[in-house]
């Protein structure tokens, strides 16, 4: 069975309709990708899955479950781990405490009152920044992080939470093509590994054709191609997006 | 102070609660047409507050003072100037006057803090408007002024058989017409399309190329002119005195609320429900009419949390922005530094007098009050501006235990602390459902309202007068006991508060402040977690207050007032938002400087008013906060740290 089912899912902001009749489903341990023009819809459709946005019409099911009407905070309780296009952190705390906070969270210890937070769950606070490649910036506040480590520090604190369900909204935005490539290396492998189904969406076409076992193409809000990334790159249609659009497609360098 | 929403209430209603409960159909129709004419000062104070947040995004708080200007400057004008001419002129003037004053203001002071949170805007113009008290009984002197009556108006008529204020009349005329003038200004005239795009997306406007600086500046005079403008047309129906400025901005705040911050037309329907609330809630309630108001608001904001006809507010920004000291538990050098402190403060009693035990015990008291305000502030990013109703409550509640119930200080201690308790958890489930403004105007509502009742419930709180003779038991008695006392519980208050501060409920606490988003994405609570905060924050402020009403003997309703709020946001501010223990050393320093100040100058509030502005704009950092930054300077490499 699928881990996320999406049946005819639609959004309409104040008379805009960013999202019409999407419908897809992902596989456990399954790569897709998401992608298409700026506007598209992309993360309108994250927001759905993730429980923030509350779906003008349409399904969602996350492991069998209907979500409808559930908050963000008991639809990542099922296991659905999420990164931000932008990038969401505690800017107050530090990387490690990033973490901590997040496997305190897991855990369910958000009640405990009467120990020192930074007692808990260290070595799985390090393991996590390890396999994301951070553990030297651990101590380092989490406000004067690059750009490209916020992104990789929001991958471990998805991760905390051990998912199922990763959503990854532009996890590779603004690093450097060759961290890219490394970022989604990683990721794939963990997904592999955990078995966990990725939905992500990324503008370096070279990063999707690589790591992407599937692909979905979003334009204006329609679904508009579905399958392996090399028929999807001979979809006479997507050609005409992105190479008609070519000007709305800036983020391929 | 004088009991908030009794303005203008007809004679007659007054005599006759006491006497019938029954009333004539012609009473209640008298009672909805003065509620009417009381709604229209309300809405021209209300709507020019709404317009200014609109725009600037700023909530002035100073709203009232100019309020307040409008009606004394009117006064002076109006005995310059005789005849109908003469009258309608002065009131005009008067508003001129104090839109220019207002102008002034802007261009100094406020231009500065545009964009700092909203903790520094909301202070800085309480800062003006404690300034524009102590100006005004520098000049006006301290007696109420009795205003002219309006030429040609004086009278009243007949209205089924109840004479009625033919001044009222007008009023009753004159809100639509104002709220008619401002939509013809904001719809027909291109200064009006601007404000009204600036309303709805700031960044816009400065695309345009709008000379956005003059923009907040005319708007910002436009509402001070509406609030003096109010002032000053109450002047025949009420006299000017000290305390209406805050009297009007708890109302004002009460109604932009309920109407909604930012839209003109919901302010005056709101204006409308809560002078009508007022004028009938003396009939429901004549003891504490103000319930009525209460329970009318936290209705409105279940079902519309933005107002009647307010649009949702984008994400708040964060009280004290992204922090660069990180926050430590103290390492060994610190707990021993800590451990020497409490040594010397508990051998103080041997090496000085009862007087300076005395104003050490009072300043232990706020250290606390403080400490707690800064709980709920520094880590959680709730700005609440009516913490004192937390204080107050622990205060009434151990004077009631002892009085009431005749229970010894001991328990009265427990007592005290378990009312605030119950006050913060009922007013914070409310609180919590707002952020930023919205939430800061909450508390300060809610603060007001428990204040209303402990000055309107005179059978049990004493009103005016309050409770008298709430002295500790025989063993706690003397100076030197009752500071050990103090010293005690403020110190196991202060452990406690920082245990929960690092703990993995202090971290959560902290997280929903950073990043609401990511925190719900890691499965936090958030209302629950802000309203167990809120509670906290509260219980320890109780404990204070129950302290203070035995180290004082007495309460008053003073306890849970306003200033007392503003008090403990300037200790928390000057020892440093962002940092672990600015709360506490900012009440030291804070509660020493201005027991000084009081014994040293009649004009205390006007030296803390500068005081404050003075903070807000030099030292936003605190003292605590400028100097772990400094020591981050002098040892970059470890980064900043607070502790
Ligand atoms: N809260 C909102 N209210 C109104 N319109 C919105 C809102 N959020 C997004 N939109 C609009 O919906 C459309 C889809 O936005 P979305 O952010 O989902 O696109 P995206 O595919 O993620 O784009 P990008 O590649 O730029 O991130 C856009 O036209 C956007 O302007
Ligand atoms: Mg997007």
């Amino acid at each position: 069975m699928s881990i996320l089912a999406v049946e005819n899912l639609g959004k309409i902001y104040s008379g805009f309709e960013a999202v019409k009749g999407v419908s897809f489903a992902l596989e456990a341990g399954e790569m897709l990708a998401l992608i298409g023009p700026n506007g598209a819809g992309k993360s309108t459709c994250f927001n759905l899955i993730n429980g923030q946005l509350a779906p003008t019409s349409g399904r969602i099911h996350i492991f069998g479950r209907s979500t409808h009407g559930m908050a963000p905070r008991d639809i990542g309780r099922l296991g659905v781990g999420r990164t931000f296009q932008i990038t969401a952190t505690f800017a107050s705390m530090t990387v490690v405490e990033n973490v901590q906070m997040a496997l305190l969270a897991h855990h369910r210890r958000q009640w405990q009152w009467n120990r020192w937070a930074a007692h808990y769950y260290e070595e799985e606070a390090a393991r996590l920044l390890a396999l994301v490649g951070m553990a030297d910036q651990a101590e380092r506040s989490c406000g004067e992080l690059a750009y490209g480590d916020l992104k990789r520090l929001e991958l471990a604190i998805a991760l905390a939470n051990e998912p199922k369900l990763l959503l990854m909204d532009e996890p590779a935005a603004g690093m450097a093509p060759r961290e890219r490539n490394a970022l989604m290396s990683l990721t794939a492998r963990i997904a592999q590994e955990r078995t966990i189904g990725v939905l992500f969406t990324e503008h370096d076409m070279d990063v999707v054709f690589e790591h992407a076992q599937r692909i979905l193409v979003l334009n204006r809000g329609v679904l508009i191609a579905e399958g392996a990334p090399a028929a999807v790159r001979a979809n006479p249609e997507v050609q005409a997006v992105y190479l008609g659009a070519g000007a709305l497609y800036e983020a391929k360098q | 102070m004088a009991p908030l929403f009794s303005r203008s209430w007809p004679l007659a209603l007054r005599v006759s609660v006491q006497h019938a409960r029954v009333f004539p159909l012609n009473f209640y129709f008298d009672q909805f047409v003065t509620g009417l004419a009381s709604a229209c000062s309300l809405f021209l104070v209300a709507s020019g507050l709404s317009i200014i947040f609109g725009v600037t995004r700023i909530v002035n708080f100073a709203h009232g003072a100019f309020y307040m200007l409008g009606a004394y400057i009117g006064f002076t004008l109006t005995e310059q100037f005789s005849g109908a001419f003469g009258f309608w002129g002065a009131i005009l003037l008067a508003a001129i006057v104090v839109a220019a004053i207002g102008t002034l203001i802007e261009i100094i002071l406020l231009r500065r803090i545009y964009d700092a949170p909203e903790l520094f805007q909301l202070l800085a113009t309480f800062g003006v408007t404690l300034i524009v008290e102590d100006l005004a009984l520098l000049i006006w002197g301290p007696n109420e002024l009795l205003g002219p009556r309006a030429p040609g108006l004086k009278g009243a008529i007949d209205l089924f058989g109840l004479p009625f204020p033919t001044y009222d009349l007008l009023l009753i005329a004159l809100g639509p017409l104002v709220l008619g003038l401002l939509w013809l200004l904001f719809r027909r005239t291109t200064w009006g399309v601007l404000v009204r795009a600036a309303t709805q997306d700031r960044e816009m406007v400065a695309a345009l190329g709008v000379n956005q600086k003059w923009l907040f500046t005319s708007v910002f005079a436009l509402g001070v002119f509406l609030a003096a403008l109010g002032g000053a047309l109450e002047l025949p129906r009420q006299s000017a005195n000290h305390t209406m400025d805050l009297q009007v901005i708890t109302e004002v705040l009460v109604v932009v609320v309920i109407g909604g911050l930012g839209n003109v037309l919901g302010t005056f329907l709101a204006a409308i429900i809560v002078s009508e609330l007022n004028a009938f809630g003396i009939l429901v309630f004549p003891k504490i009419s103000i319930v009525l108001v209460f329970l009318v608001m936290a209705l409105v904001l279940i079902v519309r949390p933005w107002g009647l006809l307010g649009r949702a507010e984008a994400a708040a920004r964060a009280a004290g922005g992204a922090a660069i000291l990180r926050w430590r538990p103290l390492a060994a050098r610190g707990r021993l530094a800590v451990v020497l402190a409490l040594a010397v403060l508990a051998l103080a009693p041997l090496a000085v007098g009862d007087y300076y035990l005395t104003v050490a015990t009072e300043v232990l008291i706020f250290v606390l009050f403080a400490a707690s305000l800064h709980f709920l502030i520094g880590a959680g990013g709730l700005v609440s501006f009516g913490h004192a109703a937390y204080f107050g409550l622990g205060s009434y509640g151990a004077a009631l235990a002892l009085k009431q119930f005749g229970l010894g200080m001991e328990a009265a201690l427990i007592a005290g602390p378990l009312l605030g308790l119950a006050g913060a958890i009922l007013f914070g489930w409310f609180c919590v459902r707002l952020s930023g403004v919205y939430f800061a105007m909450l508390t300060l509502a809610f603060a007001q309202i428990a204040w209303s009742v402990a000055y309107q419930w005179s059978d049990v709180t004493g009103g005016d007068n309050g409770l008298l003779g709430i002295w500790p038991s025989a063993w706690a008695a003397a100076p030197a006991h009752f500071y050990w006392l103090t010293l005690a519980l403020v110190a196991a208050g202060i452990a406690a508060l920082r245990m929960i501060l690092f703990s993995p409920f202090g971290y959560s606490l902290r997280a929903l402040r950073d990043s609401e988003l990511r925190a719900e994405a890691i499965g936090l609570e958030r209302r629950r977690i802000q309203w167990i905060s809120f509670a906290i924050a509260g219980g320890f402020a109780a404990l204070a207050g129950a302290l203070y009403a035995f180290l004082k003997g007495s309460v008053f309703p003073d306890n849970l007032g306003i200033p007392l709020s503003i008090d403990g946001l300037v200790m928390v501010l000057l020892g440093g938002v962002d940092t672990v223990s600015g709360g506490i050393v900012g009440a030291a320093l804070y509660r020493s400087l201005s027991i000084w100040i009081i014994s040293h100058t009649d004009y205390s509030k006007l030296a803390l008013g500068l005081l404050i502005v003075v903070l807000v704009v030099l030292f936003p950092k605190g003292v605590v906060g400028a100097f772990e930054s400094w020591r981050a300077r002098r040892a970059p490499r470890t980064g900043g740290e607070s502790s």
